[in-house]
């Protein structure tokens, strides 16, 4: 679709009409969930770039004493990078007809994403168990603040994996079906990745 | 990759839902119009609870030291609740939950919206939202008093009306609310981009879906802003983080925050806050174009500058925010550049009151009740906006800040003239939800006793602010720069808000009396050309059109076409139709 040709659109001339009656009420050659996505993303994407403008905006202030992160969040980062890596391939094979390497991927990227989680947990615990409370400095109220919201997406992530696996262990094969739901879960789980990669590097290096 | 969806030629038929029992049927459905109208009826609902605290306010400041229920901390936590409820539960969840809902798949030719499960569980989301707020009014403390903008540290600083559990259940209350229309807004936005019936061109939509579609496009990218607002006040108030509390005194004490930014919350909630004035007002300008070109029999002037003017203004609505900020202290150039772009937003809006006026001019204008409505807004609007431009500028605004003028001022352009298109909307798609029409009547007592009421309440209430009355204040005191007069104003004003508040039991006694007593309306009453009055059914029943979807062939505003039979052509009539017998009524 392009916005500015369709916005100089003149729909009353004879010329238009012609044109407009072979309108098939598709603005974009995309099915609506994948479209309903991308504006999800859109929202998310303005929530977690204002976590990083407030997180900009207070770190340059004298009083803000920067965490040292713990290296099982360098794990962390592997495993979700490992787990995007494994849905994208889910993706490539259902692509491809090959059910088993969709299967097989597809599982491997879940559970990759839930160890991830469970590393988030385990490296915030360390944090405050070292001593690191969010009320005690800005620096660490942000890092909770920033990991725990990254989580929380992605364990909404996991919901909507969970619902296509049970689907493929309940039996169903056909890739035609499980298509558009993989598809959905790659681009969901790329964005992710994506924002914790920003996030980890602001994290690290402030 | 390469993109492996290739549409479909022709628009393929939705799988619909069928509800099995009355339950799935009329409680948890996932019909959009029935959606429709359980927002629209919690939205009310929750509304007259913010009326009645309006009413409230006004027994304070007409007649203050009369009321022993009325003390400085309920004054506080009405103006706060009255004016959340207002804006985000009531005008957001009715223009966006209930006529987005009932419109959206109608005029563009769908059968329902493109996830219907998303959508029902939207509204359960904005119910649970709405009873967590007035929750607050139960427990101790009451809900928060710490105006409606919700600025910390006064939120949650003790002193503060509800400064612990209310203000916390206000925040849960708007985080639930905004999960709950990102749901539902995903679902217009996809419904009208992907769901338009074969024919259907974004620019063949109604001006109504134009209005909606940006304000919804605005509400999901402007949510967020208060979303992230809500969380870190949360984290502030519970786990003692300081994102937005600095150090301060609390009755006495150091508190134990340090460093946060109250300057940082007001960014986030404006950056809400504006496009929120948008969120409500662009479909009302949607609807109000529709309205009067039907009741005035001709073609919207200029639909391609209606479009880009809603678009340009949905743009712009981001970048203004910090108008509202004067007086919190910014650099003077930030000063300059918001108020630069809050006069060039003017200039679309302007422009859509010039279309209006001369959609209106030589046309044959029947004054139907929403018609009446729709000129109400119009002169309201600009009323509005003309006193906007004043409080855009810096120097203008500062002196005015905080005063009653303001007050008035956003209630002309975003209380009463929004209000004014809901009424129009109602009178003129209640023939189409209900099959009869609303009586005559009452509403013709209903308009001018709210127009006429709105104006005698709010104008007054300009004057009061260039006094310097200020806004906020449970009682003026012994003030000696504001004359005795104000008060007998201020008595005045409370007298008539409650004369009009009243009034509107005429309009609700219409809608219940007219669903049994009203006169049938049959189909399309108005004789107008969009699809949602060319349904099968009046009202239209579950699936909206009947086995085909209908094919659309021109845009909405085919009215006075030459060589037609009559002076409307709906959308599906197929060219070369017009003139034949039952052309124009065949739909």
């Amino acid at each position: 679709m392009k916005i500015l040709e369709t916005l100089m659109q003149k729909p009353w001339t004879a010329e238009q009409i012609a044109v407009d009656n072979t309108e098939d009420g598709f603005a974009v050659a995309i099915p609506p969930s994948k479209l309903g996505l991308r504006f999800f993303l859109g929202a998310i994407a303005v929530l977690m770039s204002l976590f990083v403008i407030g997180y900009s905006d207070r770190m340059v202030l004298s009083d803000w004493h920067p965490l040292s992160e713990p290296w099982l969040l360098w794990l962390n980062t592997a495993v979700v990078i490992v787990s995007s890596v494994l849905m994208h391939l889910s993706l490539v094979a259902a692509r491809e007809g090959r059910f088993e390497g969709l299967k097989s991927n597809f599982m491997l990227a879940g559970v990759a994403a839930f160890a991830f989680l469970v590393g988030q947990a385990v490296a915030c615990n360390q944090l405050i168990a070292a001593g690191y409370f969010a009320a005690d400095n800005p620096a660490n109220a942000y890092f909770y603040l920033l990991t725990v919201s990254h989580s929380v997406h992605l364990a909404g992530g996991l919901v909507a994996w969970g619902r296509v696996a049970l689907r493929i262990r309940a039996g169903e094969r056909d890739i035609a079906k499980l298509y558009e739901s993989v598809d959905l879960c790659t681009v969901y789980w790329h964005f992710l990745l994506f924002v914790w990669l920003v996030f980890f590097v602001l994290m690290l290096f402030t | 990759m390469a993109e492996v969806y290739v549409p479909p030629a022709e628009v393929e038929e939705m799988e619909l839902y069928h509800a099995k029992s009355w339950i799935t049927k009329y409680v948890f459905s996932q019909d959009a119009k029935v959606i429709a109208i359980q927002y629209s009826t919690t939205a009310v609902a929750i509304g007259l609870v913010g009326l009645v605290l309006s009413w409230m306010m006004r027994l304070q400041l007409g007649f203050p030291e009369s009321f022993d229920f009325i003390d400085p901390s309920d004054y506080y936590q009405f103006v706060t609740m009255h004016g959340m409820i207002m804006v985000v539960y009531l005008l957001t969840a009715l223009f966006l939950g209930g006529f987005g809902n009932y419109l959206i798949p109608l005029m563009v030719g769908a059968r329902d919206m493109v996830f219907p499960y998303v959508n029902m569980v939207s509204y359960w989301i904005f119910l649970i939202a709405a009873l967590v707020l007035v929750s607050s009014f139960f427990v101790p403390g009451g809900p928060t008093g710490g105006g409606w903008t919700l600025y910390p540290p006064q939120t949650i600083t003790s002193g503060t009306p509800g400064h612990s559990t209310g203000i916390l259940l206000m925040m849960v209350s708007l985080a639930l609310f905004i999960i709950g229309f990102t749901m539902g807004g995903l679902n217009y936005v996809t419904t009208i981009l992907q769901a338009r019936t074969r024919g259907m061109t974004l620019m063949r939509l109604p001006l109504t879906i134009w209005g909606i579609f940006t304000a919804t496009v605005l509400a999901l990218f402007a949510f967020p802003a208060l979303f992230v607002a809500a969380i870190m006040t949360t984290l502030d108030a519970t786990l003692g983080t300081s994102f937005f509390m600095p150090a301060a005194l609390d009755q006495g004490v150091l508190n134990e925050h340090d460093g946060g930014s109250p300057l940082l919350f007001q960014h986030l909630f404006w950056f809400f806050g504006h496009p929120e004035v948008y969120i409500v007002a662009l479909p009302a300008f949607g609807i109000v174009s529709d309205l009067i070109s039907v009741h005035a029999r001709r073609h919207i002037f200029g639909y391609r500058m209606m479009v880009w003017a809603i678009v340009i203004i949905g743009a712009l609505s981001f970048i203004v925010w910090a108008h509202h900020m004067y007086v919190s202290g910014m650099n003077p150039y930030f000063g300059f550049f918001f108020a630069t772009t809050t006069l060039i937003i003017a200039v679309p809006t302007a422009l859509k009151v010039y279309n209006w006026t001369l959609t209106l001019w030589r046309a044959n204008i029947r004054l139907t009740l929403p018609m009446l409505f729709a000129l109400a807004f119009i002169v309201t609007f600009v009323n509005g906006g003309i006193t906007g431009l004043f409080l855009g500028n810096v120097v203008v605004d500062v002196p005015l800040s905080d005063t009653m003028f303001v007050v008035a001022h956003f209630h002309m352009v975003m209380g009463v003239a929004p209000l004014l298109v809901v009424f129009g909307a109602v009178y003129h798609w209640y023939p189409l939800m209900t099959g009869r029409m609303l009586h005559e009547g009452m509403g013709k007592f209903h308009f001018w006793t709210t127009f006429i009421g709105a104006y005698t309440i709010f104008l007054p209430i300009h004057y009061l602010g260039l006094l310097g009355v200020p806004r906020r204040y449970f009682e003026m005191g012994e003030t000696t720069f504001i004359p005795d007069s104000a008060q007998d104003l201020n008595a005045f004003i409370t007298v008539v808000t409650l004369l009009v508040g009243f009034a509107q039991v005429v309009f609700f006694f219409n809608v219940f009396w007219s669903a049994r007593k009203g006169k049938p309306a049959g189909h399309n009453p108005w004789k107008a050309t969009s699809l949602e009055w060319q349904t099968e059914e009046v009202p239209p029943g579950h699936g909206n059109f009947g086995p085909e979807l209908p094919l659309v062939y021109r845009w909405a505003y085919d009215y006075g076409l030459p060589g037609a039979k009559d002076d409307f052509v709906p959308q599906n009539v197929p060219p070369g139709a017009e003139g034949a017998e039952g052309g124009a009524a065949k739909a």
